[in-house]
């Protein structure tokens, strides 16, 4: 959006009176490109804009308490500035906050090298041409079909005292109980649910890997290994960044897994999303939104950083396009920069 | 994506607004004619049709709409609060569990009930009626009730020649004479719910009840660390121990506890009335067919004392025809009504001669120990934030049955955490 506008601003100073054509040809068509953005720009406002901005404000609030003498609460809001804030990195909720804020950072880098892992070899599985590969394919997938809360409830049957896990290991392991045993039985389920997501979108990486490629290096003797470290790696490595930086996203709000398998209230297992639910169950919206707005700053940290250190070509593409554009004037097409986008959200949406 | 995370809550978070703008609401007068809503949990027996429509037919002119709330207890009252939060009109009576009375009076969500005018209290167990107050004033009336009850194995028993046993003392012993028997061995003595949820706290309770303690005393303020309420948390934690309550039982929730009782591996079992049925159900889902019984439960020195459960019916302060919810409720709270929801759900009713009925306990026969036991029954506190407060019972039972603190250190840290917490 802020791309066209600097353009057709710049253009009057440089040539006042000359390219009235030119000018007014850009103008109509910065018009009709903001009249053609309005309506995505409503609904990202709608739906991205005024949700953040209204629960920055809600964070502020704080619902009124039981008035001692009548026994009711007081109606209404207070305005306690940034206490909500202050108040979840002091005494006994700041030891709660960072034992949750724990335990999402070490789901999140547990599952998700256990899941690139496997999902790359499933992806490598998937690609290979063989007898049956619809089959091998389509049942690697069915555990990201099925809901998480649904996946959770499964575990929590394979994992009860006289469950399946159990009769397996052939001793009795309390998994939902404080301790490793809950953490691991959380990992284990993330692991086998979304596993399936990365093994997608890189074997949706490696088909665009022309085989040509593998043939060259064939010739040139390189061996399995070798071919798959400079060829295949390299090439794979976009659609498998974004895979993870995806999995991050999703597993640094993880919610429902631990909340339907272990349980609420679990030290172990306790994440920063369950403490934003706890406090919106008990009708306190306000600190509720000021774990929500800590979790979307811690988040938002960490895409960012991941997107500069690993170079993730989710919105450096863009970043790239944009002074090439200005060299070249108007004349780069509208929505190369978008088509990379355009293909990561398809990907993403699977 | 990120954004996307916080979304949820957001959206729920705006509702909280809508407080700031509106005035309190006028107690008093129960007003208005014509149609209402009546908002309830799933209806699981499918038998509420037939009690609506029993209404509908007799008034054309105030017919009742039901409206399904989610099976679970927390959706439940999560879509109530939001309509209540918003003010709207859309449930006019409110089928609220009996620990959430406190929140929605202190937040005047619900009109406070006459009492002269509802002839069915009268009938009512007295128990029951204390979980729909809040500060001394009535704001709901009860239509069913809960007890625990201590299922046990009367095959057994009889063999080892003992009587179902009035306290905990002498439940130990039965069980070791059961465990000597060659059927009983290996077999888990005693287990109720002890995973951390609702259910600790009920057990938890209990356990202190039937020990002469109180989480929360008549004055409202809470006084658990006392040596009664220790010797019934040792209770638990010491069977924990010894394993007469066996390791698995710390993830117990209803249904698991039922399941290993009806497999029978359990001698005794603290469980509500709705196990009755189930294990006398004879498609062979259960081995304990015919062979059990029920009691009340045991105590330190005598009968022990048990949680109070069940739902409450209450008027909805932003409802437009309270005349007619309040008839409906009455209808509903009828002795007719009542007993007809007994026969089809098995749920226990509020009404107290309906559990004297030599009909009905002909086909329910655990009414008498189930009445003894409501009629002796605690509520849980009645407190305004009882979610807190039930995480926090919740909590110190837990870090003490797991072994995680010693049973005195952890009523004194949850001594200290009510006091925080309960401060009407």
């Amino acid at each position: 959006m802020s791309a066209p506008t600097p353009v057709a601003a710049e253009r009057p100073v440089n040539q006042p009176p000359t390219s009235e054509k030119v000018r007014r040809h850009d103008e109509g068509t910065g018009k009709l490109a903001a009249i053609l953005l309005s309506p995505t720009m409503l609904v990202l406002g709608l739906v991205v804009l005024f949700p953040i901005i209204s629960a920055l404000r809600e964070s502020l609030y704080q619902p009124g308490g039981v008035d001692p003498e009548t026994g009711f609460v007081t109606e209404g809001d207070t305005f306690v500035g940034l206490d909500n804030y202050t108040a979840i990195f002091t005494g006994d909720t700041a030891d709660r906050f960072w034992n949750a804020f724990y335990n999402t950072t070490f789901f999140t880098v547990t599952c998700v090298v256990l899941e690139t892992i496997l999902g790359v070899a499933m992806a490598l599985v998937m690609h290979k041409a063989f007898r049956g590969r619809a089959v091998v394919r389509a049942s690697i997938l069915v555990p990201w079909a099925i809901p998480t809360v649904v996946s959770a409830l499964l575990w929590k049957w394979i994992f009860q005292a006289d469950g399946a896990a159990n009769a397996i290991i052939g001793r009795q392991v309390l998994w939902s109980t404080e301790g490793w045993q809950s953490v691991a039985s959380v990992i284990i389920a993330d692991t086998w649910k979304t596993a399936p997501f990365i093994g997608l979108l890189v074997l949706a990486g490696l088909q665009t890997i022309p085989n040509e490629v593998y043939e060259a290096a064939k010739v040139d003797g390189a061996s399995v290994f070798q071919q798959f470290r400079m060829i295949t790696l390299p090439l794979v490595k976009p659609a498998l960044l974004v895979a993870v930086l995806f999995r991050m996203l999703d597993t640094l709000r993880i919610f429902d897994l631990p909340f339907v398998l272990v349980g609420p209230h679990k030290d172990s297992v306790e994440t920063l999303s369950m403490l934003a639910y706890d406090e919106a169950f008990n009708t306190r919206y306000g600190p509720a939104a000021a774990y929500a707005t800590v979790l979307f700053i811690y988040v938002a940290v960490v895409a960012f950083a991941f997107v500069k250190l690993l170079g993730a070509d989710v919105i450096g593409d863009a970043a790239v396009r944009k002074p090439k554009k200005k060299k070249k004037g108007d004349s780069a097409p509208p929505g190369v920069g978008a088509a990379g986008l355009g293909g990561l959200t398809a990907g993403g949406g699977v | 994506m990120a954004v996307a995370s916080s979304l949820v809550l957001l959206a729920s978070a705006c509702g909280g607004d809508e407080e700031a703008g509106g005035g309190a609401t006028t107690g008093g007068a129960l007003e208005g004619r014509g149609p209402i809503t009546f908002a309830t949990g799933k209806d699981t027996s499918g038998f509420l049709p037939a009690q609506v429509s029993a209404w509908n037919s007799q008034h054309p002119e105030e017919k009742v709409t039901v409206v399904e709330l989610p099976e679970s207890a927390d959706g439940q009252r999560q879509q109530m609060v939001q309509a209540s939060q918003n003010k709207q009109d859309s449930f006019s009576v409110l089928n609220l569990d009996v620990v959430w009375t406190a929140e929605f009076a202190a937040n005047r969500w619900v009109e406070e009930i006459p009492r002269d005018s509802f002839p069915s209290l009268s009938a009512a167990i007295p128990a029951t009626i204390k979980t729909a107050e809040y500060r001394g004033k009535l704001y709901a009336v009860p239509i069913t009730s809960d007890g625990g009850m201590l299922y046990y194995r009367k095959d057994l028993l009889t063999k080892a020649g003992v009587q179902p046993p009035a306290t905990w003392a002498e439940m130990a012993t039965a069980c070791q004479k059961v465990q000597a028997l060659p059927e009983g061995k290996g077999m888990g003595c005693y287990a109720g719910q002890f995973e951390k949820y609702e259910g600790l706290t009920v057990n938890f309770s209990e356990a202190i009840n039937g020990a002469g303690g109180v989480v929360v005393g008549e004055d409202g303020k809470p006084n658990v660390d006392t040596p009664e309420a220790l010797a019934g948390l040792e209770f638990l934690v010491n069977a924990f121990k010894s394993g007469a309550i066996p390791k698995a039982a710390i993830t117990y929730k209803e249904e698991e506890g039922r399941r290993a009782f009806q497999d029978g591996k359990l001698l005794f079992h603290r469980q509500w009335p709705y196990q009755y049925a189930l294990a006398s159900k004879t498609d062979g889902s259960s081995k304990v067919v015919g062979k059990f019984a029920v009691a009340p439960l045991p105590g330190l020195n005598g009968p022990g004392v048990s949680t109070l459960g069940g739902h409450n019916y209450a008027i909805s302060a932003f409802a437009k025809n309270k005349a007619s919810a309040a008839d409906f409720i009455k209808f509903m709270a009828s002795e007719e009504r009542q007993s007809a929801n007994l026969q089809a759900s098995s749920q226990a009713p509020a009404w107290a001669s309906l559990y004297d009925d030599t009909a009905l306990q002909a086909k329910f026969p655990y009414l008498t120990p189930l009445k003894a036991s409501i009629e002796k029954a605690q509520p849980r506190p009645a407190v305004v934030k009882y979610g807190d407060v039930t995480a926090a019972i919740q909590e110190a039972a837990y870090d003490a049955l797991t072994e995680k603190k010693q049973p005195k250190q952890a009523l004194t840290d949850l001594q200290t955490k009510l006091s925080s917490l309960i401060t009407q």
